[in-house]
């Protein structure tokens, strides 16, 4: 077939010929990653990688990485995990063994990267995430693997303690709070689950209604009949875009008066935006805010990246991309500091790293936890989100308690 | 046992499980009804029925979106998906309607997968839900709510079998369907075309899931792969009812809805699907023994 054999002749000259112009001009570092493109983590997966892009752009657009005086552009190769992790640890050898990657950045969700780290620690990888909050990814003894946000323990532990606080405002012991909890069957959601438990117990708190939610949850009637006939004080959920949006919807609809009601990924869902009046007074444990005061020197304050996101891709920056975002700036930090693109140089400049990002201060314990950031808890307040907690930060005194729409 | 305990104590509570389960039931009947219609009509088991709700959820969806109320969303949705449900005939099923029941499974399983990773590129993986406004009537100070969207839906299932039970009795049409139902080969030499009472059929089939999907967008979340569930339950429940049984569809659809409600309140949420799925098993095999010391057979 002489068509079929031209073009491949024109393709290898073509390859042969950009080689040798790219060894004219800047070196190129390149990243691998594996993020869920389809499947049931896709919007996550987009905002993943368009936190990465837009990091790798503002890196190259600032004239790229000094790496040893020479300076190196950034670039990605991606590829489509499906939202499976056996796929996504196939795509991690891959990367590494096929494309020559040599720095992976996370995948999205701890399922994947629980799937992935093995294979980067393997081959000796650095692997930077900051989308997987499984605390069981730091008992394992890893050596190439470091996280830039908080561990999933943390999401809720801040709804507790400000129930305490609050039950303290109003005259009442902590001891009293009573607790209903509904979280979704995945290590992430059991994670949360697991913090709130510690926390709880920590005041002594009496958790009351704990049920577990299938991964198809479409309804969520029966658990929250039971919430309401034993009302409780705080009512925590976890259980991603889903449970966000159906604790919002149906403890409306079905009248379910608890004073605080806290869950995870409430700003992916747009609770605050698509629920309108129902989504008042709800609480959103988050890793991120655009309204927190963390600089760096690529994109300035936390809300000047979240300006520069959203003019670049149309949707206000949620944390997922802050995150991944924040994941590229650690990489580019440690590769100049380690004046050198060997994996195991660059591996001990990560675990010194002591980096301010627009994302949050980053220092790595001896396990790849970050350990100097914390949690952020808001509140939907007329429709928009408010920083609550951790006091500090706390843009507004938190709104106590929900009250339902009419 | 806690919960079970709490279920005696609270008297209500059993009360408000029951209606939500009746009320929920009355949407899972839709889709169980178009199912029992397509597996009775033409020999095929729709796996992709959930998908066929899943999109009618979508429709519903962007009709809201687009400024029209849900409620006109559901005739709207339910007329979409008709003429999606002819063209998917006419582009696929017919290859597959005189063919072994597995071809058919495997290939509506296939346009399930299709529909689904379809629907994940052009609407994404976001929850999306459609706001019917309608708020939640309480009873005896709140301690019973009935969120009136559940009320109308119920309303539209009842309405939608009763027009179906209808139309298949008196019009023509109806009549070219029970026909083929009964011997398609008697009816072609009668002078029926039953290829297009097929097509029809299975458009029927998709305009009610479309009208199921849109029903479920108001009530609770679309996403795009809310599918499986009502697949399954759609074929637990056309298993207990039978086929040709419209009436005992919406009665044991009703049934499927209270028994999970409870199950879900008792053993905890984690279990509510299990539960269906379990009640499946069990049903088919007890369902074996009945059929074989009746020596009858599923259609």
């Amino acid at each position: 077939m002489p068509t079929s054999l031209t073009a491949r002749l024109t393709a290898v000259l073509v390859l042969a010929a950009g080689s040798a112009a790219a060894e004219g001009e800047d070196a190129t570092v390149v990243l691998g990653a594996a993020v869920s493109l389809t499947g049931k983590y896709s919007v996550n997966g987009k905002n993943t990688k368009d936190g990465y892009d837009i990091a790798v752009e503002r890196i190259n657009e600032m004239g790229g990485v000094k790496i040893a005086g020479k300076s190196h552009k950034l670039k990605v190769i991606y590829y489509d995990d499906e939202s499976t992790p056996a796929r996504g640890a196939q795509l991690a050898e891959r990367l590494i063994n096929q494309d020559g990657v040599k720095f992976v950045l996370g995948a999205y969700s701890s399922g994947l990267t629980k799937a992935m780290a093995p294979v980067t620690e393997k081959y000796k990888v650095p692997h930077v995430e900051g989308n997987a909050a499984a605390r069981e990814l730091f008992t394992q003894g890893y050596r190439y693997l470091f996280a830039v946000l908080s561990t999933a323990d943390y999401y809720l532990r801040d709804a507790v303690i400000l129930a305490a606080e609050m039950a303290k405002e109003h005259g009442r012991n902590p001891k009293d709070v009573k607790i209903a909890m509904a979280f979704e069957n995945d290590p992430f959601s059991l994670d949360v689950r697991e913090g709130v438990v510690e926390e709880a117990k920590k005041y002594g708190m009496k958790i009351l209604v704990d049920d577990k939610l299938p991964p198809e949850i479409n309804d969520m009637a029966a658990t929250l009949t039971k919430v309401k006939a034993v009302k409780p004080d705080l009512l925590l959920v976890s259980g991603h875009e889903k449970g966000a949006t159906l604790v919002v919807r149906q403890t409306a609809e079905m009248k379910v008066d608890v004073p605080m009601v806290a869950s995870t990924h409430c700003d992916s869902a747009k609770i605050a935006e698509n629920l309108a009046q129902a989504a008042d007074g709800v609480l959103c444990g988050s890793q991120w805010d655009r309204h927190l005061a963390y600089q760096d020197k690529w994109f300035g304050s936390a809300e000047q990246y979240a300006q520069r996101f959203e003019k670049r891709f149309n949707y206000p920056a949620p944390y997922q991309a802050a995150e991944s975002t924040a994941v590229v700036l650690v990489f580019a930090d440690a590769f100049a500091r380690a004046g050198s693109l060997d994996p195991e140089k660059v591996r001990d400049a990560l675990a010194s790293t002591d980096l301010m990002t627009m994302f949050a201060p980053i220092k790595f314990d001896s396990t790849g936890k970050n350990i100097a950031k914390q949690m952020v808890l808001y509140q939907v307040l007329n429709g928009t989100y408010k920083v609550v907690s951790p006091r500090k930060w706390a843009e507004t005194k938190p709104v106590w308690p929900r009250k339902l729409p009419q | 046992m806690d919960n079970l305990r709490l279920l005696f104590d609270a008297p209500l509570l059993p009360v408000q499980l029951l209606l939500d389960g009746v009320l929920i039931g009355a949407i899972f009947a839709l889709a169980a009804l178009g199912m029992a219609l397509v597996w009775g009509v033409m020999g095929i088991i729709n796996v992709a029925q959930g998908e066929l709700v899943m999109l009618g959820g979508y429709a519903a969806y962007f009709l809201y979106r687009a400024g029209i109320h849900p409620l006109f969303g559901v005739p709207l949705a339910a007329a979409l998906l008709f003429c999606l449900g002819w063209a998917l005939y006419r582009s696929l099923i017919f290859r597959v309607v005189d063919q072994d029941l597995f071809i058919s499974i495997l290939a509506t399983f296939g346009l399930s997968i299709l529909l689904q990773q379809l629907a994940n590129a052009f609407f994404g993986a976001d929850v999306r839900t459609a706001e019917s406004g309608f708020g939640t009537w309480a009873v005896r100070g709140g301690a019973i709510t009935i969120a009136r969207i559940k009320l109308v839906a119920f309303g539209a299932a009842l309405l939608t079998g009763g027009v179906l039970v209808l139309f298949l009795k008196s019009s023509r049409l109806g009549q070219a369907i029970r026909a083929t139902a009964q011997n398609a080969r008697a009816a072609r030499v009668m002078g029926v075309d039953t290829d297009r009472v097929y097509a029809r059929t299975f458009a029927i089939n998709a305009a009610i899931c479309g009208a199921s999907g849109a029903l479920v967008a108001m009530t609770w979340i679309v996403h795009p792969y809310l599918g499986l569930p009502y697949t399954v339950r759609s074929f637990m429940i056309v298993i207990v009812a039978g086929l040709g049984n419209l009436q005992a569809v919406l009665a044991s659809a009703v049934a499927l809805g209270v028994a999970e409600n409870f199950a879900g309140f008792i053993f905890g949420a984690e279990y509510q699907t299990a539960f269906v799925f379990t009640l499946l098993v069990v049903i088919l095999v007890l369902r074996r023994f009945w059929l074989s010391r009746q020596r009858r057979y599923l259609a």
